[in-house]
């Protein structure tokens, strides 16, 4: 199997599950207690955080671990516009996780801007400063899209929206190749299990005095920002990747950035809509005119390659991208699409084969 | 041995079709269509196509060790058959929305989809025989009289025939379940689901209403005598030979013997003036060559088949009919062969 959907999720890194060992065994203490066992896990965790502070830039109290990418967006989201009945602004090609977070709180009141975006999905700068005004609570603009990796020019809305309200960015795709500048940003979500981590641990950057209120209540754990027992392992597992990611990232940008142009290069004849934007190393985000990409997704599984639609319900049916429509593409369209995603194991070889294989079944399908 | 592509609903009959495929040494794919989600994305709770039956689906195939897919079939549905039974009900007819899956969708695009994945052939876990003799397929009632499903087959071709199997109609019902259980899948005694899928157990007049809401307009109900017996809520309330549920107090027992989409009136009668002589037919099919002359007819999913002649696409009833409804699908018999099918485009009354 060649797994090209590292967007989805990426394996373990080595050094993760290394960190996460003994967190799995001996030293299994709840970090909230008062004895010995309690204080081993206490202090892994904290040790986590001040690594994830450092490798950031901010301060650990800064830094609140959640259940992952999804929970830091609804976090940052829900937290932002619960607290003084602000609106949101944000764009049509946001995760689900921010736009459904956003679209649960105009149920209850809140304003709601969800900006347009042009042909390659990028929101304009002028625009978010723009509709943004006293009385929005957050602006979410990720960093990178999970679909096509195309990035947002945050840079630009963070001089235009020169600190005025609470900035959020989803860095979940980007972080593993990318690093996120602090300066301007008030909230990140980061997720564990896209950066080689384990599944099910995030953490939310939140600038300190960005005042949110909590989604879980409970024992006022993390400065009672996330109430809940610490999953130690997972934080533990997740900086540890996160580390191990942040020292592969030249390796990464250049290797694996390198696997993902062999790919595209060889797969002449199928187009690249994002190609001359500035996207992601690892996304490649390619339309086969006249297939279906439900159909190429079973057939590429049977010849073991492992891609995505890009958007998926549960039970696994490929959907009507939300983001291929922001984007202007037709229904009928942006079933042609398909993600391929590389990630920290994927090799040139690797990248070779599968478009060798991609173009044998483009071939029998032409040819049948 | 052939590459087999099972659809399976998550039921005891389809898993069982699956696993009575790869017995067979066949190299079997099993796909769940997803057919419909409410207005705002979700599955439905009640019925087939449900998360639960998905995953009842998914758990068979990992069972039985083979590939499995969902695949996204909601706008091929929504158009070819939700729109199609909604369109229906507003022109007063009454639809057949099992009959209109499979051959808008089953027998049409999984087939040219299973094409694409290398499949030779689709099976489902209809209950219907197939059998290819004298250099033609020829589509036969299931082994189980209780379970046959031949009626909402009787639209298929040869061409269409020539690539499906229906595993479980050679046996009946209580063995495939003894199948099941010996495989000890865990579908073997889930209950029949005889909802209409995408309405499940709700009325399927709320469900008009929902998909529908300005088309449903209040009308008048008259005798067969032309006289007024009073308002109605609107004529998809309403099913010719439908007798409960009329929303109007007379006395004796009424049935609805016609419904006028035009004028939106509906027409109350006894038993004996819902009799008819003989149905205009459209979409007629055959499943080979053209049939004329004497056949049963079977005109509504659970009825008898009964004696009548086959002519100009028309069929004439050896005897009066109560209770048949425009829209349905008309299947034609030779003894237990289906020889082919139509929609009731209307009734022919003495």
């Amino acid at each position: 199997m060649i797994y090209l959907d590292h967007a989805a999720t990426s394996p373990m890194r080595p050094q993760a599950r290394a960190a996460m060992e003994p967190f799995l065994g001996d030293t299994f203490g709840n970090p909230s207690g008062v004895h010995g066992v309690s204080r081993r896990a206490k202090n892994a965790v904290e040790e986590a955080r001040e690594r994830a502070s450092a490798i950031l830039g901010c301060s650990p109290g800064e830094i609140v671990f959640t259940g992952g990418g999804t929970e830091s967006d609804n976090l940052a989201v829900k937290g932002r516009a619960l607290l003084g009945g602000g609106g949101i602004v944000t764009t049509a090609v946001e995760h689900e996780a921010v736009l459904e977070a956003a679209r649960f709180c105009e149920r209850l009141g809140s304003k709601l801007a969800i900006l347009e975006v042009d042909a390659q999905g990028r929101v304009d700068p002028d625009r978010v400063a723009g509709v943004a005004g006293d009385d929005t609570a957050i602006v979410s603009v990720m960093a990178a899209n999970n679909e096509t990796g195309v990035l947002q020019p945050l840079g630009e809305i963070r001089t235009a929206m020169s600190g005025r309200t609470a900035l959020h960015t989803d860095a979940v795709q980007s972080f593993v190749s990318q690093s996120v500048d602090l300066a301007g940003l008030d909230l990140v979500s980061l997720s564990g299990h896209k950066l080689g981590g384990p599944k099910g641990v995030g953490l939310l950057y939140v600038r300190e005095g960005v005042a949110l209120e909590p989604l879980v209540h409970g024992g006022g754990q993390e400065l009672g920002r996330r109430s809940g027992t610490l999953n130690v392992a997972g934080i533990v597992g997740m900086v540890a990747a996160m580390e191990a990611a942040v020292a592969d990232r030249e390796r990464f940008r250049s290797e694996v950035g390198a696997a993902r142009d062999v790919f595209e290069a060889k797969l002449a004849g199928v187009t690249t809509p994002t190609l001359d934007t500035a996207r992601l190393v690892q996304h490649s985000h390619l339309r086969f005119g006249g297939l279906r990409n439900e159909t190429l997704l079973v057939l590429l599984d049977r010849v073991g390659i492992a891609a995505s639609a890009g958007s998926a319900c549960s039970s696994g049916a490929a959907t009507v991208s939300h983001v291929l429509s922001a984007m202007g593409m037709t229904s009928a369209e942006a079933r042609e699409c398909l993600r391929f995603s590389f990630g920290w194991s994927s090799t040139v070889a690797e990248a070779e084969e599968a478009a060798r294989r991609i173009v044998e079944v483009l071939e029998r399908q032409a040819g049948s | 041995m052939s590459r087999v592509l099972v659809a399976m609903s998550g039921g005891v009959d389809s898993s069982v079709a699956a696993a009575l495929m790869i017995e067979a040494g066949h190299e079997v794919i099993g796909v769940t269509l997803k057919l419909w989600s409410g207005p705002n994305g979700e599955a439905p709770t009640a019925g087939c196509c449900t998360v639960s039956d998905a995953e009842d689906a998914r758990r068979v195939a990992a069972q039985l060790d083979i590939p499995y897919y969902v695949l996204d079939y909601t706008e091929d549905f929504s158009q070819g058959v939700i729109g199609r039974f909604v369109d229906d009900y507003l022109h007063g007819r009454t639809p057949n929305p099992c009959v209109e899956c499979n051959r808008t969708v089953k027998f049409s695009r999984l087939l040219a989809q299973a094409t694409d994945f290398g499949c030779d052939v689709v099976a489902t876990g209809h209950y219907a025989r197939t059998r290819f003799e004298d250099e033609r397929w020829r589509l036969l009632r299931g082994t189980d009289p209780r379970k046959d499903q031949s009626y909402v087959l009787s639209m298929l071709g040869q061409a269409q025939l020539s690539r499906i199997r229906f595993p479980v109609g050679e046996i009946d019902k209580a063995r495939t379940r003894e199948i099941a259980l010996s495989l000890g899948l865990r579908t073997a005694h889930k209950p029949e689901s005889m909802d209409i899928c995408f309405v499940g157990r709700r009325d399927y007049r709320t469900f008009l209403v929902e998909q529908a809401p300005d088309s449903v307009e209040p009308g008048r109900f008259v005798g067969v005598d032309g006289v007024d017996l009073g308002r109605h809520d609107g004529i998809t309330n309403f099913t010719i030979g439908q007798r409960r549920r009329l929303g109007i107090a007379l006395g004796e027992p009424r049935y609805v013997v016609d419904v006028d989409p035009r004028t939106r009136t509906v027409t109350l009668g006894r038993h004996d003036d819902l009799a008819v002589v003989g149905v205009e037919l459209e979409q007629v099919t055959f499943v080979s060559a053209a049939v004329e002359g004497p056949v049963s007819v079977q005109y509504r999913a659970h009825g008898e088949a009964v004696p009548a002649i086959l002519e100009a696409g028309r069929v004439t009833f050896e005897s009066a009919q109560h209770g048949v409804a425009p829209g349905q699908t008309a299947a034609f018999f030779a003894g237990d062969e289906v020889l082919g099918g139509a929609i009731i485009a209307g009734t022919l009354r003495a």
